[in-house]
């Protein structure tokens, strides 16, 4: 469990970690919280030519609320997110997402950037991007950016859309709308731990909008009109994840879960109640 | 009866029986504890990395080390031609020719078992060099499952055995065939234990030396005992025992059992070292610890009763099937006797009838486990009695009240020899259930129930054992082979106090605590005995076979402690007071009687005499010429104590397996949330009956250690295997140990029956709740659940996925087109994975197939292949990295394309190693046109992966593979139709390269 010998970049500005990640080439990593890269560095799943750690570059550490989103920088840690003041009425869905994500432990140094570059399927943080149809903002030479969804951005377990010569600068949240209602459940084995499922929904009068995480290969979103026949939906969905057996659940249990808890929180019913429950 | 009893009577106590704070508690909180990688290393130091296997069944053809050699910082690989020459096997616990050596010489028999050492300056060189240690393997079919293991048609993993059953043994106590005919009724379960372990944080450590000058070995390790394997280990090292000096450090990171399981690895770090001529340090990592440093023995019980109207149990039946692994490691088949004594239970049961058989599979060899062969038995015992209670519609605490040991009836000797020392289990299940709140429970339970929710309770009594018998190992040996072998058993304990010349008092065991305080209690019990303060009683803990005393039953296991350790620590420190006492009374000329020892004096009673403990103790290091006769100077008493109960097994194969028989009465509420399956404890009630507490802070510390584990054991914790062997549980987000979060917080009682046989009244505590909690939430889940499901499919762990499976899941139909309806993968969390698809390319089937033979085509489909070269027909040698996401590793690898029917159909398939694991796999192709020119390309794949990867990425191996193949398939739809796919300038060239190469 140590790793393979590695050159070590620290970059002080953010021009000087994306010259740094062209320099270094195809077989380099950023790393900024190393919750995930770390272990995959010690158990040798990861041998980079170099690490360029980003951790130090205070310009990538914000949070902005802006017109119509909420930015956050790509050293800006789960935590700093957490304590954010103005999060719950920003972005509720994140609010109430993070205290799944790992621990108190990892979320003081593991980043946001960072979970959705990373890409687990099961991870939390990807979903809620997903779901609310956030964007990732990506720099590559001579400052040159690139935004892309968050829906087109995951492209399969551990893979995204970023390119080897692109650093992630920032995410963006859509900022909650009025009328909208944003809610996540999870089934994990603990506390904490990768998700069985996971599930987000954004939900208004005119569509709602499901995000699933941990059943598929990266989180799937559907819409729905509120109209639609909602449990011949979520089946539709259900087994169109292509749900697997696993050391801890089986296949029929993930669509089970998938069917009857996106049922819990996009029924209408459920919703009233839950509204009522929050307003007293 | 001991005949210490009277004394112990006689004794003040002002520190024993009280809540003491643990001494220990403050270094460690304040990070100041000294652990096993906190103890210096001598100057010149190497350090061990170990190659593994990443089969679980192979044989070893060739290893081959040079590559290694000649990488920087390494200086030297031991591997098992070293361990032939140097070394022997360890003995084996039963007579069969299989050998274990500490380092694999013929065969690999299960994932991470160690190969080669390879020792390097320090353990990033050392691990860089892991992968130049170049190892041929021709695999062999391994198998799993313990039943399987059992027939004919099995592998084999010691072929000179014949079988895989080791061991195979049956017993038969009173009178049980004629009680089973005659009884009113019968029940079997069939139920089967499976595979964890209680995990410590820290892992082994060993730090080897070799004195070429004496041929002896020197080893440094977190060996928790027993030290009987002391033995085992010099005799693998070919030397006499007091030329391996085993020691141990001040601390320790937690074993509950597993760091008996470091022995190979004191072994092999011995002679790593003397393979190197310098001091070899190892420390072992979380993946290695948890896929090959030890576990608890999964078991396949078939438990049967014969009972009456009224649940009343006149006789037991026990088909015991324990798998222990690739290897018997000593002491194993330890854990199918550690309960044999008392397999009744807390029950009056007199008719027994018990056949054991030990099997090996391609799995951890098993070892130490806390509980060790208890949660096993009472799993089984337990909840037949629970189905029992069903089955005769009783209440379950009726039919466990009519079947108990009665009151008075103690000592009792139970049907297999054990005989239960003392308690009051009647009394102790009243008052469990009036001071737990039964009543209450049971009404939650019905206002549960009546709002339609799944709430149960469940109920457990058990009889723990503490301070096994050395002797019940050889129940494993007919009468016969015993009488040969001469008697085992007893338990010696041993304890050293001695009295510096300045007063100081210090006390030295044998018993190389793991956490629980033995310091704390030992100076407790020094205290009162000589009247001095905590503060002035030092306790060492560490144990160096060279220079303390010892014997075999020292070491930290089967809760001997309280019972056995204290007891000897209590005489040793009669011993330096009866002298003391005779010191003060020639001054005084008063009786050594009247001597009395308090708040750091020595004095009489009417006052006339009085003086500091440390003047007369002093006295014998700075005046002996003063001292009475007979009195020979110096102060340092050891005392050695093994009870007289503990007798070798009888010709009638009866055993008093422990010497003490604590009492455990364990009931629980529970509530599955109908959605997701989860199990949720309302409100557990423990009560205890341990005998004398010496610290009662210190049992409840026992006591919730042992429920946290034991939760883990009842919902959690699994090693799991895939059917080909692989272990895919190599993280701790794949072993799941429950947190703060997980475990609630158990109500505790207490009952105190002073055991007659231990110096201080005291049994053990330690281990009760591994024993009573998993089966007594399994009970609990059972009467949730209610009579909907199969009893036999209550399993461990009771996993949210797993209860939701028994309760049912009514799948709504697949809609038509919607998901991937030919594509099945086929795991069950195994690492094997087989599916099915298909991929569109716009070109003639002829052209997609000629495509394919050609190797420029076939490289650059290959995702990341650096190189192809031509080795036969249609045969290739190729050098791949393969990668998702972050996770990248490069394979040596074979292609082949065989079963050619052109342009119809092949199959392709590769092969290959890499330092993160073993890949293999193939593709069935078949090509068939479609209307518009276009092909249409199928493919069914297999793909298998072992090693590191399958260990610690079973979470998305399955999406991986399959993104990696449905690359390959895009990649040569792109290629054959100009897509966008170009060769490198450096794969054209290397391509190039290596193909003139073959002309």
């Amino acid at each position: 469990m140590k790793p393979a010998a590695f050159a070590y970049r620290r970059p002080q500005s953010r021009r000087e970690a994306v010259q740094q990640l062209l320099d270094a080439g195809e077989d380099a990593r950023v790393i900024a919280g190393g919750q995930s890269l770390m272990a995959v560095l010690n158990m040798r799943l990861s041998q980079p030519s170099t690490l360029i750690d980003i951790s130090a570059v205070d310009e990538l550490r914000y949070i902005e609320r802006r017109e119509d989103h909420l930015a956050v920088g790509a050293a800006t840690t789960q935590a700093e997110l957490l304590e954010y003041a103005e999060l719950p009425d920003a972005v509720p869905l994140v609010h109430e997402v993070l205290p799944w994500v790992g621990h108190v432990q990892t979320r003081n140094r593991g980043t946001v950037c960072g979970s959705i570059a990373h890409a687990d399927p099961s991870a939390e943080l990807p979903l809620c991007l997903a779901t609310l149809g956030g964007e990732v903002v990506l720099e590559t030479r001579r400052g040159k950016t690139r935004h892309v969804s968050g829906e087109t951005f995951f492209q399969g377990v551990l893979t995204t859309a970023r390119r080897s010569d692109e650093l992630i600068t920032e995410v963006r949240f859509p900022l909650a709308r009025s009328g909208h209602r944003y809610r996540f459940t999870e089934v994990a084995m603990r506390h904490g731990d990768f998700a069985i499922v996971a599930l987000a929904a954004d939900i208004s009068d005119q569509r709602i909008r499901l995000g699933v995480g941990g059943v598929a290969d990266r989180p799937v979103v559907r819409e729905f009109a509120p109209d639609d026949d909602l449990d011949a939906s979520l089946n539709e969905l259900a087994w169109s994840l292509g749900a697997e057996d696993d050391a801890h659940a089986t296949a029929a249990y993930r669509r089970h879960l998938v069917r009857e808890l996106g049922r819990r929180l996009i029924a209408p019913n459920e919703i009233e109640e839950i509204a009522d429950a929050s307003t007293t | 009866m001991n005949s210490e009893a009277p004394l112990r009577d006689s004794l003040q106590t002002t520190h024993l029986g009280t809540r003491q704070p643990r001494v220990e508690d403050e270094a460690l909180l304040r990070g100041l504890g000294r652990y096993a990688d906190d103890i210096a290393i001598p100057p010149g130091t190497l350090y061990a990395a170990i190659v593994r296997s990443p089969h679980a069944h192979a044989r070893l053809k060739t290893i081959d080390v040079e590559p290694a050699l000649a990488l920087p910082g390494v200086r030297g690989v031991l591997t098992g031609e070293d361990v032939q020459r140097w070394a022997a096997p360890f003995p084996v616990g039963v007579r069969q020719p299989m050998a274990h050596w500490c380092l694999a010489v013929d065969k690999v028999r299960h994932v991470g078992e160690p190969v080669a050492v390879v020792i390097a300056e320090d353990r990033y060189l050392a691990e860089d060099a892991l992968d130049a240690v170049k190892v041929d393997y021709e695999l062999l079919e391994p198998v799993i499952d313990p039943e399987i293991a059992t027939g004919t048609e099995s592998p084999v993993l010691h072929e000179a055995v014949g079988g895989n059953v080791v061991n195979d043994r049956h017993f038969v106590y009173g009178e049980p065939r004629g009680a089973f005919e005659d009884a009113a009724h019968r029940l079997s379960l069939k139920v089967r234990y499976p595979r964890s372990a209680c995990t410590p944080i820290e892992c082994y450590v060993v730090l080897g030396q070799y004195d070429p000058a004496e041929g002896g070995y020197d080893v440094m390790a977190n060996f928790q005992g027993p030290y009987a394997i002391h033995s085992v280990m010099a005799r693998a090292l070919g030397v006499p025992a007091n030329r391996l000096r085993l020691r141990t450090p001040p601390d320790s990171g937690g074993s509950f059992g597993i760091k008996q399981g470091v022995f190979p690895y004191v072994v092999m770090m011995g002679l790593a070292a003397r393979k190197v001529g310098a001091p070899v340090k190892w420390v072992e990592d979380r993946l290695e610890h948890l896929q090959g440093a030890s576990s608890a023995t999964n078991r396949v019980t078939t438990i049967e009763a014969a009972f009456d109207d009224e649940g009343r149990v006149s006789a037991l039946r026990f088909d015991q099937l324990d798998d222990c692994g690739a290897y018997l490691r000593a002491p194993e088949p330890a854990t199918t006797y550690r309960m044999h004594g008392n397999l009744t239970g807390a029950y009056d049961i007199r008719h027994l009838e018990v056949r054991n058989r030990i099997v090996m599979t391609n799995k951890t060899p098993t070892g130490l486990n806390r509980g060790f062969g208890g949660p096993q038995v009472y799993f089984a015992l337990e909840r037949l009695m629970q189905r029992i209670a069903v089955e005769l519609e009783i209440d379950p605490l009726t039919v466990i009240r009519r079947n108990l040991v009665p009151t008075g009836a103690f000592p009792y000797r139970c049907a297999a020899g054990a005989l239960l020392d003392s308690g009051d289990y009647p009394g102790a299940i009243d008052m469990g259930v009036e001071e737990g709140g039964l009543a209450t429970l049971l009404e939650r339970r019905d206002a549960a129930r009546a709002a339609g929710r799944l709430y149960g309770i469940g109920y457990t009594v058990a009889v723990e054992p503490s301070v096994s018998n050395m002797g019940y190992i050889t129940m494993a040996l007919t009468p016969e082979e015993r009488r040969k072998g001469g008697p085992k058993n007893g338990a010696v304990s041993t304890a050293t106090i001695s009295v510096d010349p300045l007063g100081g008092v210090s006390v030295h065991v044998s018993s190389t605590p793991q956490g629980q305080g033995h310091r704390t209690v030992a100076a407790q019990v020094v205290a009162d005995v000589l009247g001095v303060a905590l503060e002035r009683i030092r306790v060492d803990v560490e144990l160096d076979t060279g220079k303390d005393a010892w014997s075999i039953a020292s070491g930290n296991y089967s809760s001997r402690f309280a019972g056995a350790v204290a007891g000897a620590v209590h005489r040793a420190a009669l011993k330096v007071r009866g002298r003391l006492a005779a010191i003060a009374a020639h001054q005084w000329q008063v009786a050594a009687d009247d001597v009395q020892f308090a708040d750091g004096r020595l004095f009489t009673l009417d006052d006339r005499h009085s003086a500091a403990f440390h003047r007369i103790a002093g006295a014998t290091h700075w005046s002996p010429g003063t001292l009475p006769e007979g009195e020979p100077g110096g102060l340092r008493e050891t005392a050695f104590w093994t009870p007289d109960e503990l007798t070798a097994p009888d010709d009638d194969e009866r055993i008093n397996s422990s010497l003490c028989y604590g009492f455990i009465f364990d009931y629980c509420g529970v509530e599955i949330d109908v959605l997701t399956g989860r199990v949720e404890i309302d409100r557990y009630v423990t009560l205890h009956d341990a005998g004398r507490m010496l610290n009662p802070q210190l049992v409840d510390g026992q006591v919730r250690g042992a429920f946290a584990q034991a939760v883990g054991a009842a919902l959690y914790e699994e090693f799991s295997y895939g059917e080909d062997g692989s272990f895919v549980s190599g993280t701790l987000a794949d072993y799941l140990i429950p947190t703060a979060m997980e475990v609630p917080d158990p109500t505790i009682l207490h009952m105190e029956s002073p055991s007659p046989f231990t110096p201080l009244g005291a049994k053990g505590v330690g281990e009760g709740n591994n024993m009573s909690t998993p089966v007594c939430i399994a009970n609990a889940v059972a009467d949730a659940l209610g009579e909907r499901i199969d009893p036999a499919a209550i399993e461990l762990p009771l996993t949210p996925a797993k209860v939701r499976g028994l309760i049912g899941i009514e799948e709504p139909a697949r809609p038509e087109g919607v998901g991937e309806a030919d594509v099945e993968t086929a795991s069950g969390g195994g690492s094997k994975l087989t599916a099915s698809d298909s991929v569109e390319i716009p070109a003639s089937p002829q052209a997609v197939y000629d495509s394919i033979l050609d190797p420029e085509v076939l490289q650059v489909m290959i995702p990341g292949c650096h190189s192809l070269e031509l080795t036969g027909d249609n045969a290739y040698h190729a050098d791949v990295t393969v990668g998702v996401g972050m996770i990248r590793a490069r394979f040596d690898a074979r292609v082949e394309l065989t079963d050619l029917d052109p342009p119809h159909a092949l199959r392709l398939s590769g092969a290959g190693k890499s330092g993160m694991g073993d890949a293999s796999g193939e593709a069935k192709i078949r090509l068939s046109e479609l209307g518009n020119g276009h092909t249409r390309l199928d493919y069914d794949y297999e793909f298998a992966i072992g090693g590191k990867i399958a260990s610690v990425g079973g979470r998305m191996l399955s999406s991986a593979s399959k993104l990696l193949i449905g690359q390959i398939f895009s990649r040569l739809s792109q290629q054959v139709s100009g897509g966008r796919i170009r060769h490198s300038l450096w794969q054209r060239l290397t391509a190039r390269f290596h193909r003139g190469g073959d002309q």
